[in-house]
């Protein structure tokens, strides 16, 4: 196990699921509830100092108990290393912690997620919608379960008459 | 929000005027004004609703989406090979560097080695598309200061790189030049020339830009000292490229994490120091520079060989072999209808293209689709700190907000 790795599974040994280095990326996965005091520690601690944030994803897993995963990057600008930290949500409880208050970028990366496949922030300052319109209704878009053509929403668009030449 | 921002305070009325007790008479509100989508300094489609105290910024709210196509669903239902053409569309200013990012990242899904020539021949046109990015930007950031000049002169020498790259692969804009594995096609002697033609030609020219904008004093006012942020809040709210570096951290990935031929070439990354307008314009001009320095290292230093990686099952044979032999046809066909076997597992790969960090996360579960593409746009996280930055400022420095973001909506949207 890589030692940053190895660091936060000793300081959460109660939070920690799984670690995985693959092509020399290095992810982290954490249980939710913790996802908040992982992140502090990334960023506060000096031996991490993961002051960079990357960007928020999320991936769909529709055949899992805990639907959905949410990833985040970091990037260490003083040490030169990256970490991927990730965490599950089940469909039925779709929320997890925000990290705004420890990165300020977070702010539009999850509104995006949230936006594009319906998991929530807890203490987000402004959860909107921000690449889809505000008043769309067909959920979200990047669910597995959401047709490539869309639901059919566009259909419902009114014609107008062509204007007589 | 747990950031609080002094600064909206300094522009409140002075109690201590000598007018100020006629002034809590009159009634003050704060004025909605609506900004784009279909105003023209906005680069594309944005809408920002502004709040306003005067002419001051309070509160800005950027509404994004109007030039949302849904490319990272559109990247789950092809081929890896067939994404290519879509990243051309992101930042369509700069479609080279686009498909490089994403050609790197499924080079490291797929743990490839792409051949010396073609990462030399990689690098060279990354750095070209840097330089008209960077020429399209400076035209169009002084254009919407009001200096008009410069732009024609940036377009005029764009438009003989737009040429160059137009005889490369047949297309200016939406090039598609990049290859999982290498490139395309092999430059030619008279694109040889021609390049070597224009990096004589070009130093000089930018000296003249510089004349051009630093001799404006209207230009330097608007910019100097205009949307400062510092090097903490850069860092915090994620902006990178120009941008970040203008507030002084040296955050490159070409010298962070080398990568193609970047390692092999010198060249030095600018930094500012005060984080305003004008430092991230003078990174930019500077990287011109720094840019033909490259392009001529890669040219003495480049020797023959191949330009594709020969691993069957992932790159593509090369064209000539398609048009006259069937198994070479097969395998194109089999490569773009089904794509290869990717082994599952999941990657992110940043590249330093000329706006910021592009970058691709890539999950995959096997099989020749991606299970999940999310594209780290550079414009979009910029746009997250536009509320931050242009607190205080007046109407017209959102323009250059816009500009000094060097924002371009297909990026930012997807």
């Amino acid at each position: 196990m890589h030692q940053l790795a190895q660091r936060v599974q000793n300081t959460f040994p109660v939070g920690f699921v799984s670690s995985n280095e693959w092509r020399g990326d290095i992810s982290v996965t954490v249980t939710r509830e913790k996802v908040h005091e992982v992140a502090q520690f990334l960023h506060d601690d000096p031996g991490m100092d993961f002051d960079y944030i990357v960007h928020v994803s999320s991936v769909d897993w529709p055949d899992d108990e805990e639907r959905f995963e949410v990833v985040w990057e970091f990037y260490a600008i003083r040490k030169r290393q990256r970490i991927r930290l990730k965490t599950r949500v089940p469909e039925s409880d779709c929320i997890v912690d925000s990290l705004t208050d420890i990165w300020k970028g977070a702010d539009f990366m999850e509104r995006e997620v949230y936006d594009m496949m319906g998991i929530r922030f807890r203490n987000h300052p402004d959860l909107r919608r921000i690449l889809m319109p505000d008043d769309y209704t067909e959920g979200y878009p990047l669910r597995k379960d959401f047709p490539l053509r869309g639901k059919g929403w566009r259909d419902t668009f009114d014609f107008l008459d062509e204007v007589p030449r | 929000m747990a950031f609080e921002d002094q600064r909206t305070t300094v522009y409140k009325v002075d109690p201590e005027h000598p007018e100020s007790e006629s002034l809590p008479t009159l009634r003050t509100e704060e004025l909605l004004l609506n900004m784009g989508p279909q105003h023209p300094s906005t680069h594309g489609v944005l809408k920002v609703i502004l709040e306003l105290e005067g002419e001051r910024l309070v509160k800005s709210t950027p509404v994004l989406g109007f030039l949302h196509r849904g490319v990272e669903k559109l990247a789950e239902d092809g081929t890896y090979h067939q994404f290519i053409p879509h990243t051309d569309r992101l930042d369509y200013v700069c479609a080279m560097y686009n498909n490089f990012a994403y050609c790197r990242a499924v080079e490291k899904l797929m743990n490839l080695q792409v051949p010396d020539r073609a990462e030399y021949l990689r690098t060279i046109v990354a750095e070209v598309q840097r330089i008209i990015g960077h020429q399209f930007w400076l035209g169009t950031q002084a254009l919407d200061i009001g200096a008009m000049t410069v732009f024609f002169y940036c377009f005029r020498d764009r438009e003989i790189l737009l040429d160059w790259f137009d005889e490369l692969c047949g297309a200016r804009l939406t090039t598609s030049w990049y290859r999982i594995g290498g490139v395309e096609r092999d430059f030619t002697p008279s694109l040889l020339d021609k390049l070597k033609k224009f990096l004589d030609y070009f130093p000089p020219k930018i000296d003249e830009y510089i004349v051009f904008l630093e001799t404006n004093r209207i230009w330097v006012a608007r910019t100097k000292g205009v949307a400062v942020i510092s090097a903490e809040d850069a860092v915090s709210f994620g902006l990178s490229g120009p941008t970040l570096r203008g507030s002084g951290v040296d955050y490159d990935l070409r010298k962070y994490e080398p990568y193609s031929a970047y390692p092999k070439c010198e060249f030095s990354v600018p930094v500012g120091k005060n984080g305003d307008t004008y430092d991230r314009y003078w990174i930019r001009v500077m990287e011109l520079y720094e840019s033909v320095k490259i392009i001529r290292q890669c040219l003495e230093q480049m020797q023959e060989g191949p330009i594709m990686a020969d691993v069957p099952s992932v790159t593509l044979p090369p064209k000539e072999r398609v048009f006259t032999n069937l198994e070479a046809m097969i395998q194109q066909f089999k490569l773009f209808s089904q794509g290869f076997n990717a082994p599952p597992g999941e990657i992110y790969c940043g590249t330093e293209a000329h706006k910021g960090e592009l970058g691709f996360h890539i999950v995959s579960t096997g099989g020749g689709k991606p299970y999940r593409l999310k594209i780290r746009a550079p414009s979009f996280i910029h746009m997250g700190a536009f509320d931050y930055m242009s607190r205080g400022y007046m109407i017209a420095d959102a323009i250059t907000l816009f500009g000094t973001y060097d924002i371009v909506m297909g990026e930012c949207d997807r």
